[in-house]
Formats: C-alpha cells, structure tokens, sequence
C-alpha cells in the first residue's frame, strides 16, 4: 500500500487529469480525498494505492509529468503521520451512543446530530482503527458510514510545498 | 494598441508565434476563428478533406522541420475526426497545437448540436489540454501551449474554444507574453555530473557496445553528437523505427534497424552486447520481444528526456534523464578515448559483419539475375532509393510497405524518414507528405503506401489538387492487406479473414486523373527503374504510381513472439531458433 500526496493547480479538469493515470492503467485508487490549500490556487490530494512498488514507482513518475501537478511526495518513503474521518449513522439511543464512544479507543469520538431515532456519530483514527471500529459495531444498528479516505502529512521538515516558479522565455 | 476579439486574437497569436500553415477545416461552433483568418494574411489556412488530415498534415510538417505543427477543426465530429490524427502524434512525441472549436459555454453539458466533450475525449492522448474560459486568456494560453508542445519530450496540446470566446463583438487590449510562469513546468536541462560519470565508466569497460538510437535523437537535434560518440567508440549504432536517420544508414558503423522487423546482424547484436546505451528511445515492446529475456548479459544505459520512461520497462544501471544534446555533450567531454578497449570492439564489430553476411539484408535485388515474374515490393524500395539519390522525403502508412521502406530506403539524414511509429495509423501517409511538401517545396516528397492504407486518406487527392502538391505516391499494391495477411499466413493456417477485396479496387491511374493528378501502373519489373526515374522526375506533378507487387512475400526478418532477440525467423523456410 501507498500513501500518496499531490499538490496540483486548483482549476477544472486537474483532477480528472490524475484520475486518469491511474483508470487508463486499470489501477484502482482505494481512497482519495481533495481540497484547497491556504493557497487557493492550489489543491492538495491524498491518495492510498494498493500496487507493487514498480508500480507505484512508474505511477510516481506519471503524475510528476502531468502538467498541472507541482508537487508530488510518496509519503509512505518519509515520515509521516496520517489519519481519518468517518462519519456514521446508527440506530440507538443516544445514551448507547456515549457508551461507544467510551470504549471506542483508541478512535476519538463524537455525537454530532441526533435526530428522531437515529445519531450520528464522528471518528477520528487511523485507518485500521476506524476499520476495527466499524467492524465491531452491531450490524443491524449500523445503517450508512462516510469516510475522508486517509489524510496526511511528513513530519518536521518534509514539506509539500511548490518549488519557486518557472519562468520560461522563449 | 489594437483591440482583438477572441477570435482575432487567437489567429493574431499564431501569427506571433510564427504560425505560418494552419491545417484544417470550417463548422459552425469555429465560424467567428475563420472569420478572423480570412482577414488577415499572416497565416495560412489549408483546406484539407478531412479532419484526420488536417492533423496528419500538422504532423507532418513538424516531423520534418522540427516546429510546431498547427490544427484548427470545429466542435463534434470535427473534433473526434481529429482524435486519430491526435494519438498518432501523442504516440510519437509529436509538437502540435490543436484548437477545437467547441459550442458555446452556456450550452456545454446540453447535448447541444455538434457538441462533444473534446478536453474528456482527448486527455488520455495530449500532454496537456486547455478550455478556454475567458477572451483576454487567449494570447497567454496559446502561448502556454506552444511551450509546452515543444519542450522536454514533445506533444500534442488541445486549446477547446467555446464560440462565445470569440465573439467578434467583444473587444479588449491584445498583448502576447514575452515569457510565462508556469509552476508546475520546467523542460529538461543535463544531467548530474555523477550519474555522467557512471555512465562513461561503463562506456569505456564495454567489449560489445551497442548504441541503440531512438526517435528522441531527431526531436533532440542529438545526432552530430551520436555520430561522435559512435566514432570516439567505433561502436555499431542501430536506430528504432523511429529513429532512422538519426545516424546515417550508409556509416560503416551502423548495423540497421532493430526490432520485430529489424535487420538479423542488429538483433543478434542486442542479444549478444555487454553493453546497451538507449537513446531517446524507450524500450518499445516492438524492440524489446520479450522483456524477461531481453539481453540479459547487458549493462544498460538509458538518456531519455522523460524520466517516466525510464525503467516503464527494462530495467537499466544507470539512467540519464535530460536534453539528450546536453547529456551527449557531457558524455564527449568526460569519455576518454585511450580507456577504450578497441582491440575487443574491433572484434565485436567483426563479429556483426559475419552475421550481416549470414542473414543480412540484400540491397541489391535490382540486379538482373532477382528478376523475376513478379515485382518483389523490395525491389520497388531500392528503385526509389536510386531514383532520389537516398535524398527524398519518405512518408509511409502502415504495413508491409512501411516495414519495407524502413528496411531498405537508407536514411542518412535526421527527419526524412516520416511514419506512424507508435500508433500505427493507416492513413497516415498522404497527407503527412502534403505537411511536408508545404515546408519543403522544392525537395521530393514520396509517400510509400499499400492499397489498402491509402484508401484511408484517398481524399486528400484532393487537397493536393487545390494547393497543386506535386507528392508523388508509391502505390505497393499487393491486392491484399498485406501485413495482416503475413500473420494469418504464418499464425493461422494461411485462413485469410476480411483482407481480400482484389475485385473491389479502384484504377488509380483513373482515380489520381480525375483529380487532374498523373497514373502510372507498373506491372513489370523491367521497366521499374524506368518508369520510377520518371515518377520522380515530373517535379510539378503530383504522380500516384500504382506498382503491382508480389501478393506472397513476406517481411523478414521477423522476431518470434515471446522470445528473445536472436530467435528470428529469417524467410519462409528459415529460423534461427
């Protein structure tokens, strides 16, 4: 497994872009979350992907030659942390609810809505442990789950940020 | 300053990108761009018959002068009629700047008449695609455009124009960047000095060198350096379909094409090397046959521009990414010709002469005693070659011809050799050689061509009568698709599915006259050298010689799929394995 992030111009068509690399080599992205940074002409992409390493070498180079993306860091090369979000909806009670969240760690918890007989709960863990948390949870009480995909991050001086523009004069 | 609309500014900005030629063809979303070309005269629009052409065209002309090729077609089907003419391009590391007209922006995602989404259906084929979303972006994106088009490892580059853009009714300040910022590009350079050093370490050990030459010597202006290097080394040099004429075919160090059709001394060299040095050429699975038995006994060195083809398939010991005219340069300052061991090279070399004349190529099939009843298709090649003095232009479709032409035109001169490598379009020929003549008028210009490739494009005959393009067509016509044909013969039982259609041909002659074009049927080989001195002599006329060819040859030699570079078979009868 790889755990890849991009840093890409925000305009339309980027993102399909890189998308593309991965469907037109039948490669499937296990997830993938995206938003802007505190440069709002610039998005950053997380993605996991589950290949060989010469395949995610050969996917490294790829995505460097695409010309809208200006950065890229396999972070599972560096160190890093990483973590997810989740959201679920279950049908409980809210008091059953405190009680999941008590003995769901080392996933964070909280109630965030709670509405006719049904509570929605949000998750912060890392991936396995938001797996094992839904896992562990009563099938017929647990009706729909949303998640961020993996985020993260290279620790102390491993930055993912844009090199100083080019100018090209011809 | 003079206030442009979209449309103005679009063609104002070809024209200061010295855009001279722009192929392509009207429609309604493009109407307000061929308002604009229509008043002004800087740059000229061809009018070509099809949009498959018009970017073939393109692609022709950057081929063979090294600049940017043009294209300029309407949304909808004028668009995927270019996709074809795109992918060729994209396959070749071809410069080329497509503009697509596309309906207007308030109604993309309608369905609306001729609407396709033309920067979906082309991005898995270009380097890079642009929607226009305002007028005033124009000059900076065409500007964007050709750089990208032109530097690093070439390519096709999309510019999708919504008709609104180009309202002639929306003036504004027109400026074309000097130079722009792009974060996110940055084209090549040398590489580090180490890495050089590796390299030239492994150069200077080698007993069996092999230099193995690709299409990216022609598109990086390397080949002075190559012939350098390969004189520094007195290594034998073999060049990839792609790579003909990047060294001369007439050096007494170079050892022919390599590949699935390259010449048996060429193969058997690359199974045999201890060393490999790639250039600008990617390891293509034509040139490779199997890759797990891929010259095992070699060190590699790979100098490629794209760091993604680098290790994509054989994996090397030493890569150099980089301009390859930079890279060769550091490489001839560093190699020292004393550390050279000449006494194992020389030996090396006589070792390919002896294959050579084992199984190598015959040149001289024109002598009396290969007479035959039949015109063999070579002999058709090496009348082509006398007839130009090797100096020609040579475009090719796809097939046995191209195979054919490859093997036996020797290119001594990068960019004459012109041909659809990656791809493999049928079609392809006429209409790169209408690109080419329009750059190069007063040289020949020849398109080799099967009568079933041809038929392809046949339209542009057309073309060539409305700008009077004296191309001249060499028509291998063999009444069958030939190169298909070859498979089934030698792969399946000789059972020929959908390639016959001899009783459905057109007379070319007939044909190429009614477009006011010459016809010449040659079915006799003693009047082929004549009849060809005089095709190529009629410099002001466009000349389609239909030459009936031998139905049952063969190309040869031809590696056996799924094994190495020495199992080849080498005629009909013979193998190596």
């Amino acid at each position: 497994m790889s755990h890849i992030s991009i840093l890409m111009e925000n305009q339309p068509g980027a993102l399909s872009r890189v998308v593309g690399l991965f469907s037109q080599r039948g490669y499937n992205i296990d997830s993938l979350s995206v938003a802007p940074t505190n440069d709002s002409s610039l998005s950053r992409l997380t993605m996991v992907v589950k290949e060989e390493e010469s395949v995610i070498s050969q996917i490294l180079k790829q995505l460097n030659k695409v010309i809208d993306v200006v950065e890229v860091q396999n972070l599972s090369d560096i160190e890093s942390v990483s973590l997810e979000i989740a959201i679920v909806k279950l049908k409980i009670t809210e008091k059953e609810a405190k009680k999941i969240i008590e003995s769901a760690f080392p996933v964070v918890g909280e109630i965030i809505n709670h509405k006719d007989e049904f509570v929605m709960i949000k998750l912060i863990g890392s991936n396995h442990e938001v797996d094992d948390f839904l896992l562990s949870l009563n099938k017929q009480k647990f009706l729909e789950v949303t998640r961020s995909g993996l985020l993260g991050m290279g620790t102390g001086e491993n930055f993912l940020i844009s090199e100083s523009e080019t100018t090209i004069e011809y | 300053m003079k206030k442009e609309s979209g449309g103005s500014a679009l063609i104002r900005a070809l024209a200061d990108e010295n855009v001279d030629l722009l192929f392509g063809y009207p429609g309604g979303a493009a109407l307000h761009i061929y308002d604009a070309i229509y008043q002004q005269d800087k740059v000229q629009h061809i009018l070509v018959r099809h949009e498959q052409a018009a970017v073939h065209a393109a692609d022709g002309y950057a081929r063979a002068t090294g600049k940017v090729g043009t294209v300029l077609v309407t949304s909808g089907p004028g668009a995927t009629n270019a996709i074809t003419g795109i992918a060729t391009a994209y396959m070749d590391s071809i410069p080329l700047v497509v503009i697509s007209g596309q309906v207007a922006s308030h109604l993309i995602g309608t369905d609306a008449f001729q609407e396709t989404d033309m920067m979906g259906i082309s991005r898995p084929i270009v380097k890079h695609s642009f929607l226009i979303q305002s007028p005033e972006e124009i000059p900076e994106v065409v500007k964007k455009a050709f750089i990208i088009a032109k530097t690093g490892k070439p390519g096709p580059v999309v510019i999708d124009v919504p008709k609104d853009m180009t309202d002639p009714n929306h003036l504004f300040d027109y400026q074309y960047p000097k130079d722009i910022k792009m974060r996110s590009y940055s084209a090549p350079s040398e590489e580090e000095e180490s890495n050089v050093d590796e390299a030239v370490s492994l150069l200077e050990k080698a007993k069996k060198p092999v230099l193995y030459a690709g299409g990216g010597i022609i598109q990086g202006n390397a080949s002075e350096e190559l012939k350098k290097l390969a004189k520094i080394m007195n290594a034998p040099v073999t060049n990839t379909l792609m790579g003909l004429g990047a060294f001369p075919a007439t050096h007494e160090n170079f050892i022919g094409m390599l590949g699935m059709h390259g010449t048996y001394e060429a193969n058997m060299a690359m199974h045999e090397a201890d060393l490999i040095f790639a250039l600008g050429s990617r390891f293509d699975d034509r040139t490779t046959n199997n890759p797990q038995k891929y010259s095992l006994n070699a060190k590699k060195i790979h100098l490629d521009c794209d760091y993604g083809s680098i290790e994509k398939i054989i994996n090397v010991d030493v890569s150099l990414n980089g301009d390859a005219k930079k890279i060769l340069n550091q490489i001839l300052n560093k190699i020292d010709p004393k550390n050279i061991d000449k006494a194992s090279i020389d030996l090396w070399n006589n070792e390919i002469l002896n294959w050579r004349e084992t199984h190598g190529l015959n040149h001289d099939l024109l002598d009396k005693k290969f007479h035959q009843k039949q015109i063999l298709p070579q002999q058709v090649i090496q009348s082509l070659y006398k007839s130009t003095n090797g100096k020609a232009f040579i475009t090719s479709d796809v097939g046995q011809h191209q195979m054919f032409a490859a093997q036996y035109y020797k290119f001594d001169e990068p960019r004459k050799w012109i041909n659809s490598g990656g791809l493999g379009t049928m079609g392809f020929g006429l209409p790169s050689a209408m690109g080419v003549k329009f750059a190069f008028p007063d040289e020949d210009v020849v398109c080799v061509t099967g009568e079933g490739s041809i038929q392809m494009c046949i339209q542009e005959l057309s073309t060539c009568m409305q700008y009077g393009l004296p191309v001249k067509i060499i028509n291998l016509n063999n009444r069958a698709l030939g190169m298909v044909k070859q498979w089934q013969d030698m792969q399946y039982g000789g059972r020929y599915s959908s390639i016959l259609y001899e009783d459905s041909l057109p007379d070319f002659v007939k044909l190429a006259e009614s477009y006011g074009h010459v016809g010449m049927k040659v079915e006799d080989i003693s009047e082929l050298e004549e009849r060809m001195d005089e095709c190529i002599s009629m410099k002001d006329k466009l000349v389609f010689m239909d030459v009936y060819v031998d139905p049952d040859e063969h190309v040869y030699p031809m590696l056996e799929a799924g094994g190495n570079m020495s199992e080849m078979r080498v005629s009909k009868t013979k193998k190596t394995f």
